[in-house]
């Protein structure tokens, strides 16, 4: 798989309480969410988000709360991946398990910034600073995972 | 292979005589816990994914704490949709207005957790029943759904940080002020995936309350679990709560640790974490004057029994600031009851703070004392992200039970100890 997109900044330590404040939880509706995603650390997000655009990030990408609709915020905006220096560990795995994709990479990436990334070979482009840079691919254990669409149609195999 | 506590819980439970850091197994689990705002999505996976039985009736628990009692139509709706799927799938524990406390006071108090156990909960901070010598562990809804459905759940096998603590707390320190000192030194990654074990000749002058705030907030370190040894206070604690058989695991003497950071009880002090992370700690010997608009005591951090009988040692003849809004939440229904039969709860209202039945309520910013903009709060919480508990411009500081009852009598950050 090889995705291109526009990049949307943000810097370390984004919160699952920024990318959907706690007091829209009253719902598990996916789109009636999106409507708030990442309300309080940029209130322009949901106008200038376009499908495709990829969301980059710091360190401790995810931190804080273990809701699942952070990443379910996401990916119903139109985001086709999340670069990140590191993931919190429950955004790392909800995001698999939801099939959000998400990368490790530390390389320098700007807002507005365009990328393509290649899966299959690990590789990140930066087409607008003629860059490049390789990510770890994933174990064989969460590629069934993300291969198999989500955790619940990957059990039969992975039990 | 030698190994930690926790990686020898994970390989007990995947059927394996050990398993190394960072490798992936599948794991049998003792428990699955979901709650009103978490489990309504693990409820839509489940069904989406066509699953009909639970893989165990009596090892599910759904505690209805976070929204509750309902705050709007939304959440009303959110809660009837978990109370119909406890009652279709004949789930033992769900807990309801009336029986419902905060979720990680509530299991530990009801036995549901003991030493041994492997725990998830799409909650992070269900890394709080490490203190009774269990791995336990955060998850998201999916997760959930699956530990439902199937009672198994994937794990990267974490590496781990050592904590050896020595000595004893001073007078008006105590584990919210461990915890937020070792957050502060390490920050809010830095055991990011890792076990936190914390270990030494200092455990055992920690009341289980204290361990249990201390693992609570593994999680704002990025830690996947923290866990005690079980000691002779585990074991009552155990005994006095559960009729469950807890299972005693104990690190190998050269287990692998990452880092080991010695921590001396006796020279913490009253810490307190400012806006907008749970590593920004100060003490008092480096205070401005801050004054607040509102204190909140309770939580899954500290909404116990020994951390209400606290602040009303501090609050006991004395009123709170009237510009502070003062409010008091018991975590538990039990906790509620013996702080009435104790007659704290009289203390506290006479003192002119409001008490509430056990929820989440403000830490999260869902009800029950929402902050305006530019307001301040001092809070027993757990996190000070920006927005954290309202206003995306009011602020949050982190706070022991001891600081937290201070402030409201003065009406800005106050050390208990110049009271």
């Amino acid at each position: 798989m090889k995705i291109t997109g526009k990049v949307i900044r943000y810097g370390d330590n984004v919160d699952t309480d920024v990318i959907i404040p706690a007091r829209y939880l009253n719902t598990s509706n996916p789109k009636e969410l999106a409507a708030h995603c990442m309300e309080d650390l940029d209130p322009t997000f949901v106008k200038r988000v376009k499908a495709g655009d990829i969301m980059v990030g710091g360190v401790n990408f995810g931190c804080g709360s273990s809701r699942e609709h952070a990443p379910i915020v996401i990916k119903e905006s139109g985001i086709a991946c999340v670069v990140a220096k590191s993931f919190a560990r429950i955004f790392y795995r909800n995001a698999i398990n939801i099939g959000l994709p998400i990368v490790e990479f530390s390389g320098e990436i700007d807002e507005g910034d365009k990328l393509e990334i290649d899966f299959d070979n690990g590789v990140i482009r930066n087409l607008s600073k003629n860059t490049q840079g390789d990510f770890p691919p994933f174990p064989g254990f969460l590629q069934k995972i993300i291969g198999k669409g989500g955790l619940f149609p990957a059990m039969e195999e992975l039990k | 292979m030698q190994m930690t506590m926790s990686q020898k819980i994970l390989a007990a439970h995947a059927g394996r005589k050990s398993v190394s850091p960072g490798e992936l197994v599948m794991a049998n689990l003792d428990l699955v816990l979901g709650n009103d705002i978490t489990a309504p999505v693990a409820i839509n996976e489940y069904r989406k994914a066509g699953a009909s039985c639970v893989f165990d009736c009596k090892k599910i628990a759904l505690v209805m704490d976070h929204f509750t009692p309902n705050k709007d139509i939304k959440a009303a709706e959110q809660t009837k949709k978990v109370r119909e799927f406890a009652a279709e799938k004949k789930i033992e524990n769900f807990f309801d207005v009336g029986t419902m406390g905060i979720e990680h006071a509530l299991l530990p108090e009801r036995g549901l957790v003991v030493a041994g156990d492997l725990v998830i909960g799409a909650d992070s901070h269900t890394c709080t029943y490490g203190a009774l010598g269990a791995f336990s562990t955060g998850v998201g809804s999916t997760d959930m759904a699956v530990g439902m459905a199937h009672g198994k759940g994937w794990f990267k096998v974490p590496r781990a940080m050592k904590f050896n603590l020595h000595g004893s707390l001073p007078k008006w320190v105590s584990g919210k002020d461990v915890i937020l000192h070792i957050i502060g030194k390490i920050g809010v990654d830095g055991a990011l995936y890792k076990s936190m074990e914390f270990t030494g000749p200092g455990v055992s002058s920690l009341s289980m309350d204290d361990r249990l705030c201390i693992c609570n907030m593994a999680i704002e370190a990025g830690a996947k679990n923290g866990i005690f040894p079980v000691d002779d206070a585990t074991r009552k604690y155990m005994s006095e709560h559960s009729k469950k058989t807890p299972v005693e695991f104990s690190a190998d003497p050269d287990a692998d640790y990452d880092e080991v950071m010695d921590i001396d009880l006796s020279s913490l002090r009253s810490t307190v974490a400012f806006p907008h992370l749970p590593s920004n700690t100060r003490t008092f010997d480096d205070m401005p004057v801050v004054p607040i608009d509102q204190v909140v005591i309770g939580s899954c951090t500290n909404g116990r029994l020994s951390d209400l009988q606290v602040a009303a040692r501090i609050l006991k003849g004395r009123k709170v600031n009237p510009k502070v809004r003062t409010i008091i939440f018991p975590a538990t229904q039990k906790i509620y009851l013996d702080a009435l039969r104790q007659g704290l709860l009289e203390i506290f209202v006479e003192a002119g703070a409001a008490v509430s039945t056990p929820t989440c309520g403000p830490c999260l910013g869902g009800h029950m004392g929402i902050l305006a903009k530019g307001e301040r709060a001092v809070a027993t919480t757990n996190r000070n992200f920006v927005g954290r508990m309202g206003h995306p411009e009011s602020e949050v500081y982190l706070a022991s039970p001891e600081v937290a009852a201070a402030s409201a009598i003065t009406g800005v950050i106050t050390d208990p100890a110049t009271l």
